[in-house]
């Protein structure tokens, strides 16, 4: 009787995630595979590939300068995206959750974050340059208000303009979940905090913080693997001045050099993996959604 | 469809109830004055009833393959055409590694070389190209007014023949098989402010005065950036190149850790990868002097700010235009009444009404005589002899572009494609060549 039903529950959850494993191994599992399987063989040069089993794409992408400058380039942009995108959407999710008492106002000005974000992500990244540019708004303006004597450079084609452009579409991911894990916070618990004579940082040290650590990491992976493994928003942005590691090995596939490009892509998905899961070792996300 | 247009489309265009080709060519000859229509084959009516379900997807890059175009043909030869743009590198990629998914490649010759390579074309063969005697022999034989065509980089003379229709090699020398015939091609160079920049430049090596620091950029798209920057530093007299468009690794590493130094020095506000970018880069003040094409410069004019298309011909062994030439192949998967189709396509293209439309843009056809019957004598005067515009000359939208008087930069045809010193190419060393470019990306 007992294991009846312990059946039947086991075929209700595989019969649940069958759409999921429907879409995952055609449309990710092989293609990976596929992936990796080229990043093993030998490159003829003209988009053919040698039927053999190498190690020498990964050789030379391990023994190649450019691989850490790459990565080191693209490491900070993210660390970059991800420092301001955090700042930015916490304290907005604070003030919606802590601040506007009408959860309706809150929830209303929680959509009205999310306006920018329904026009495509290329528009908001382009409409950036005009705004920075030398001849920009921002330059016309402090030019004209005699506040600088030249334009400044370094607003637009630089890594400031990708850290903007960044931030301004990303901040969203950090919005979206950190509002969630701060509007579950009971708030008799901050009252009771403030009661016990907590200072207003106390709270957000103490308990804010603690109690979001969730969306703050659900947040981050967005973030962090958006910014890994983009390569149109540095190359715009930077006005083509700096690179990334998938812009890299985007133009090897332009050479068809499929087998190293296959290699660069293997190792990025590993070290974007590896940062997911040190992401998801701070927090216990199932115990924290099943909440 | 402008009015420009218009007017010269009579030939085809007006004529929507009679869509053969026999039709388009003796509206055009009537036109033109000229008697186009005896040495073509009519196309039998029963023809038409069986190509009214065939479709053509052809595929390229965007100043390559023109949805106006494709209309066009659809409009003459009653088959529908699809146009489909893509970069230039997801265009080989699409050729090679969905060769099915394409029914039109548009090729540049050393894309032509490498598909031929991967057997996913069929030789054209050249017997059934109507035109192909009026081809100019830039790209038929390899010269022009007796004068050998440069073969640095990949020519297109040079990437156009095969000894049989399957081969994967190319072949030296004329053959009846063709990968690729061209269709629009040109002479890239430098685009400049003359408000900005004191002198004209007749010379790459402006682009490295130090006068223009961080006002200066440079085309991110490695295999022709690298020979914008080699005929920049050829021109400085830095380097003999053996062949710009067949570098050696030693000459790759030269050129390179000259462009990090400029690009730590400054010297470049930015790099440009679309014809837009390049547009926007020169009409934003953000640069003065760039290398650019031909038709983006007449884009920047058009927003009324000054900007000129340097003229960098011959001078020994340095300067030069680097040329481009598109054409079309037919993939292997092709067969009868498709192929068939294919063929009455490729030929529809040298019939003139294409011709004429590119060289709106600045561009030119491959087959001019045909072309001159859709352009108008001004059009003609202005594009291809180099004269001062007796009229305003419109683009292919008609648009106003220039004024009355205007000559264009670099002169007629001839100067211009006389002056092409090298051609856009794949090296030898493209992924070593591609790695070191990432360098000077992230430096």
């Amino acid at each position: 009787m007992h294991s009846k039903v312990t059946t039947r529950r086991r075929q209700a959850g595989w019969l649940l995630i069958l759409p999921l494993v429907l879409i995952l191994v055609p449309f990710f599992i092989v293609p990976i595979i596929g992936v990796v399987a080229a990043s093993f063989v030998q490159s003829d040069g003209f988009g053919g590939i040698i039927p053999s089993f190498t190690f020498d794409n990964y050789r030379s992408v391990f023994t190649s300068a450019l691989t850490y400058q790459l990565y080191w380039a693209t490491f900070k942009f993210t660390v970059f995206a991800w420092f301001f995108s955090l700042m930015i959407g916490f304290w907005i999710a604070y003030f919606l959750v802590f601040h506007v008492r009408n959860p309706l106002l809150a929830l209303g000005l929680f959509l009205l974050c999310t306006v920018p974000f329904w026009t495509s992500n290329i528009i908001r990244m382009i409409s950036w340059i005009p705004l920075l540019g030398k001849e920009g708004l921002i330059n016309s303006a402090l030019v004209g208000t005699h506040v600088i004597g030249q334009p400044l450079d370094v607003l637009l084609f630089s890594s400031l303009a990708v850290v903007i452009a960044y931030v301004h579409q990303l901040t969203i991911f950090m919005i979206v979940p950190i509002f969630n894990s701060m509007a579950r916070i009971d708030k008799r618990t901050i009252e009771a905090a403030r009661d016990a004579g907590a200072s207003r940082f106390d709270i957000v040290r103490l308990i804010v913080l603690p109690l979001c650590k969730t969306g703050i990491a659900l947040g981050s992976i967005f973030v962090v693997s958006i910014v890994m493994g983009d390569f149109f928003v540095v190359k715009v942005m930077s006005g083509g001045g700096s690179a990334s590691v998938v812009g890299a090995f985007y133009e090897d596939i332009g050479v068809l050099q499929y087998p190293t490009a296959a290699a660069s892509a293997t190792l990025l998905t590993i070290i974007v993996s590896l940062l997911v899961v040190a992401i998801l070792r701070t927090v216990d996300i199932r115990k924290e959604l099943t909440r | 469809m402008g009015r420009d247009t218009e007017k010269l489309g009579k030939g085809g265009a007006a004529k929507q109830h009679l869509p053969t080709r026999r039709q388009v060519l003796k509206g055009a000859a009537a036109v033109a004055g000229a008697a186009a229509g005896s040495n073509v084959i009519g196309a039998p009516v029963i023809w038409a009833q069986e190509i009214k379900d065939i479709e053509l997807r052809h595929v390229g890059v965007s100043y390559s393959v023109v949805k106006a175009i494709g209309d066009q043909a659809a409009k003459d030869l009653g088959f529908k055409v699809t146009m489909q743009n893509v970069d230039t590198s997801a265009a080989i990629n699409r050729f090679i590694t969905q060769p099915n998914t394409v029914d039109i490649p548009d090729l540049e010759g050393w894309q032509a070389k490498l598909a031929a390579k991967r057997g996913v074309i069929q030789g054209i063969n050249v017997k059934k190209i109507k035109e192909f005697d009026n081809f100019l022999p830039i790209f038929t034989k390899g010269e022009l007014d007796g004068q050998l065509i440069p073969r640095q980089g990949i020519s297109p003379y040079e990437a156009m023949y095969i000894d049989k229709p399957d081969a994967t090699d190319l072949h030296e020398g004329v053959t009846e098989w063709a990968t690729f015939l061209p269709q629009v091609y040109n002479a890239d160079s430098i685009g400049y402010r003359p408000d900005l920049v004191d002198h004209p430049v007749t010379e790459w090596k402006d682009l490295l005065d130090p006068k223009y620091k961080g006002k200066a950029a440079i085309l991110d798209v490695p295999a022709i950036g690298i020979m914008d920057a080699a005929l920049c530093f050829e021109s400085a007299g830095l380097i003999k190149y053996g062949n710009k468009g067949n570098m050696t690794k030693q000459e790759i590493d030269f050129t390179i850790e000259k462009l990090i130094e400029l690009k730590k020095s400054g010297h470049f506000r930015a790099t440009w990868t679309t014809f837009d970018q390049s547009v926007q880069l020169m009409a934003a003040g953000e640069v003065v002097i760039q290398s650019m094409w031909s038709p983006a410069v007449a884009a920047v004019r058009v927003k009324q700010i000054p900007c000129v298309y340097a003229p960098v011909n011959k001078k020994g062994d340095k300067e030069g235009y680097r040329g481009w030439c598109n054409g079309l192949g037919l993939m292997k998967h092709l067969n009868g009444k498709k192929l068939d189709a294919a063929y009455e396509y490729i030929n529809w293209y040298y019939t003139g009404w294409q011709g004429a439309f590119v060289s709106r843009y600045g561009y030119y056809s491959p087959v001019p005589s045909t072309a001159k019957t859709f352009m108008t004598p001004t059009e003609w005067a202005f594009w291809y002899e180099g004269k001062p515009a007796p009229e305003e000359i419109k683009d292919p939208y008609g648009v106003p572009m220039e004024k009355v008087g205007t000559v264009r930069d670099g002169g007629s045809f001839l100067d211009r494609v006389k002056n092409i010193s090298c051609w856009n190419t794949l090296m030898d060393e493209a992924a070593y060549m591609n790695k070191r470019w990432n360098d000077f990306k992230v430096a």
